[in-house]
């Protein structure tokens, strides 16, 4: 190639933080990252693209949204990333990724996950690819998301509860970092978001950035013009890379990154929990797992416990192309709270018949509060459809006074 | 480029470089521990500071880790530790490089190695630093006159085996198997390989991951290790005892044995060698 070699930095966030023993590794995937990926070797890019639409049923649809659109007096589209197979754009990633490891002649798939969309992604990829498949999940969120554990068995994987600490994500992918440490030579780590060391961050940004391609032609098609602005809600930020990139460049078009405000902003450090997932609105710069970004940390900089009502959200850390966006004021960075995201699902289910992930439904919440700002086109990255997330909506909702759910106590309980 | 303490450390050839996490389980059991590490021959003494998200480590050394922070150990809380212990060894402090950045008023690593050189740390094992995002600790370190020890693995080679030796000092740790830290039976397998490709270096190679006994400790450095590290072994020590609720003493006095077993390993390895050496 003729362009520079990117060195993996966005600004100051970014880097390769991680141990001697995975450099090798790091080194050998940026290599392929940069022949297959960027430069099409082996027409790898054209593979996975024809697998993503005969597997992934790839394009997704841009909708136009008729009662969001009359409700707010402005044009909402959404891209239904839950249409994609497995229901959640997480197969976009997950797919590359496998398919990456297989040209790279590895012969086993390591991946960690939170709430189990990751890994219910990276378990059908690796079974359609047939690569044997290990998934690290936080013993806690085994419990809460018991239908996914089950979904990954079902497609092969095996499953390795993590006990130590709270047993969530971070925890899931430290253990998967030590897998691959110890594996290295015939392993590859599915990371889940656009976070890590380089080249993840940029190379899930552009297994997710189809999304943004697609949506961006149909809206051209189905608006005539582009948004004025995109909604996309952001953990990691996978979705909202994917839903950003192809915008970056249009200056006309404002990007809103809406993080998990959580039970509130305020942050206990003496406990070091931090009640939301919102670190691109109040976290700070620091290293974890692989990268230099913006973190949820304590003053000594001991990561922090966060918290979400969407356990897809729920991290410490953001991707640090997200950060650097943020930071250069490109992408905004807002949040809503666990209570306005439950609502929101409940609107969304009920005006458009899509019942969206909790994740998604951050996204919609900001709309529901600051539709004037967001101009007459606005298009919503519906980044997961909302099924695993039932026994836990029923549950925060009967917790709730949510005036427009209907009545839970006959659920509550469980099914 | 080393500090004279860590080099007279390895000047004998057969260092014993013990590794605790500080204040496992809690401040005062682990100053006995330490200082009992000492006692049993411990020639540099690697201390953790604990980090929250220890990516690097197995399961031994993470639970250390959890205990250590549960008692409240903090930076603030480290340096007081070092400056309460009463050993002569060169202390090096092992930690992930997030604690150092976020260190003190100015951001980045100098107020941190500045505190570690008021109160006499010889050096740091960063582990999630690679040479690569080294250059503002590497700077650092050189200011206040403080060692940076890097990790080699069995997969660094060529290029990046250079890069790293360029920023080296004090010591390189050998890392004895891929993975993470922990105490395993195979410790030979692929040291003489890395001690090979190291051989051309002139910096000290201290062997870790893995070594848990005397003979495991004699092969290696008659292997040509100028010393061996240890972590796992003396960690499950204190682990043992906490489980237990054994005293901290009873605690203390099973690792300076343990280390003393060590340290004699060491010596043998280099007593056998000594004699090759000769002839070639």
């Amino acid at each position: 190639m003729s362009k520079t070699r990117f060195d993996g930095k966005f600004g100051d966030y970014g880097g390769q933080y991680v141990p001697e023993a995975l450099m090798p590794a790091i080194e050998e995937l940026e290599d392929a990252y940069e022949r297959y990926v960027l430069a099409n070797e082996d027409g790898f890019m054209d593979e996975f693209r024809e697998r993503l639409a005969d597997f992934g049923g790839r394009p997704t649809p841009t909708q136009y949204a008729e009662r969001l659109s009359e409700r707010y007096d402005r044009d909402v589209y959404l891209k239904r990333e839950d249409l994609l197979h497995g229901g959640a754009h997480k197969l976009n990633n997950a797919l590359g990724q496998v398919l990456l490891a297989k040209y790279m002649g590895k012969e086993r798939i390591v991946a960690e996950t939170g709430a189990g969309q990751h890994g219910t992604a990276t378990a059908m990829a690796a079974a359609h690819l047939d690569m044997p498949c290990e998934v690290y999940m936080g013993e806690r969120d085994i419990n809460r998301q018991r239908p996914n554990v089950f979904r990954m068995k079902l497609n092969g994987s095996e499953v390795n509860p993590v006990t130590v600490g709270r047993g969530t994500l971070k925890e899931a992918i430290s253990e998967t970092m030590r897998d691959w440490a110890t594996n290295v030579e015939d392993t590859h780590y599915v990371i889940g978001s656009v976070v890590g060391p380089h080249p993840f961050p940029a190379m899930v940004r552009d297994f997710q950035s189809v999304i943004s391609e697609e949506a961006r032609e149909q809206m051209r098609e189905k608006a005539g013009t582009l948004p004025d602005s995109v909604l996309a809600c952001a953990g990691g930020g996978s979705n909202t890379m994917g839903a950003f990139a192809e915008f970056v460049d249009d200056d006309g078009v404002e990007l809103y990154a809406v993080e998990a405000g959580g039970s509130t902003l305020d942050v206990d450090e003496e406990a070091g929990v931090a009640p939301n997932s919102a670190s691109l609105s109040t976290g700070s710069e620091g290293v974890l797992h692989g990268a230099r970004t913006k973190l949820l940390q304590d003053r000594d900089g001991q990561i922090m416990e966060s918290h979400s009502v969407s356990s897809g959200l729920d991290y410490a850390g953001v991707g640090p192309e997200l950060a650097y966006l943020v930071d250069e004021g490109r992408v905004r960075a807002v949040n809503v709270d666990d209570d306005a995201a439950l609502t929101a699902f409940h609107r969304l289910s009920q005006l458009e018949g899509v019942i969206p992930a909790l994740e998604t439904a951050h996204a919609f919440a900001y709309l529901e509060a600051n539709d004037e700002e967001l101009g007459d086109t606005v298009l919503v990255n519906v980044s997961g459809r909302g099924d695993k997330d039932l026994e836990s909506v029923i549950e925060e909702t009967a917790q709730r006074d949510i005036d427009i759910a209907p009545d839970m106590d006959a659920f509550a309980g469980g099914f | 480029m080393s500090n004279p303490e860590l080099d007279a450390a390895f000047a004998d050839g057969a260092a014993f470089v013990p590794y605790l996490a500080a204040g496992d389980p809690d401040f005062e059991s682990s100053i006995e521990y330490v200082e009992a590490l000492e006692r049993g021959g411990a020639d540099v003494i690697e201390l953790g500071l604990p980090f929250s998200e220890p990516i690097a480590e197995g399961p031994t050394i993470q639970e250390a880790v959890v205990r250590s922070l549960e008692g409240g150990m903090t930076p603030a809380r480290f340096f007081e530790f070092v400056e309460a212990l009463d050993v002569d060894v060169p202390l090096v402090c092992m930690t992930y490089y997030n604690l150092i950045y976020q260190y003190g008023d100015e951001s980045g690593p100098r107020p941190f190695v500045e505190k570690a050189a008021e109160l006499g740390l010889s050096g740091f094992v960063v582990p999630d630093l690679p040479a690569e995002e080294a250059d503002p600790l590497r700077e650092a370190c050189d200011e206040f006159g403080l060692d940076l020890v890097f990790i080699v693995a069995p997969t660094t080679r060529g290029d990046r085996l250079e890069r790293i030796m360029e920023q080296v000092s004090g010591y390189v740790y050998v890392q004895a198997r891929l993975g993470v830290t922990g105490a395993q039976d195979d410790v030979s397998g692929q040291t003489a390989a890395s001690l090979d490709r190291l051989s051309a270096y002139d910096v000290p190679k201290a062997v870790g991951f893995g070594i848990k006994t005397g003979d495991h400790a004699e092969r290696i450095v008659e292997g040509g290790a100028d010393g061996i590290i240890v972590g796992s072994a003396l960690v499950d020590i204190v682990a043992e005892g906490h489980e237990n609720g054994d005293d901290a003493a009873t605690v203390a006095a099973r690792l300076e044995e343990k280390a003393r077993e060590l340290k004699d390993g060491a010596e043998r390895g280099l007593a056998q060698r000594a004699p090759q050496a000769e002839r070639t």
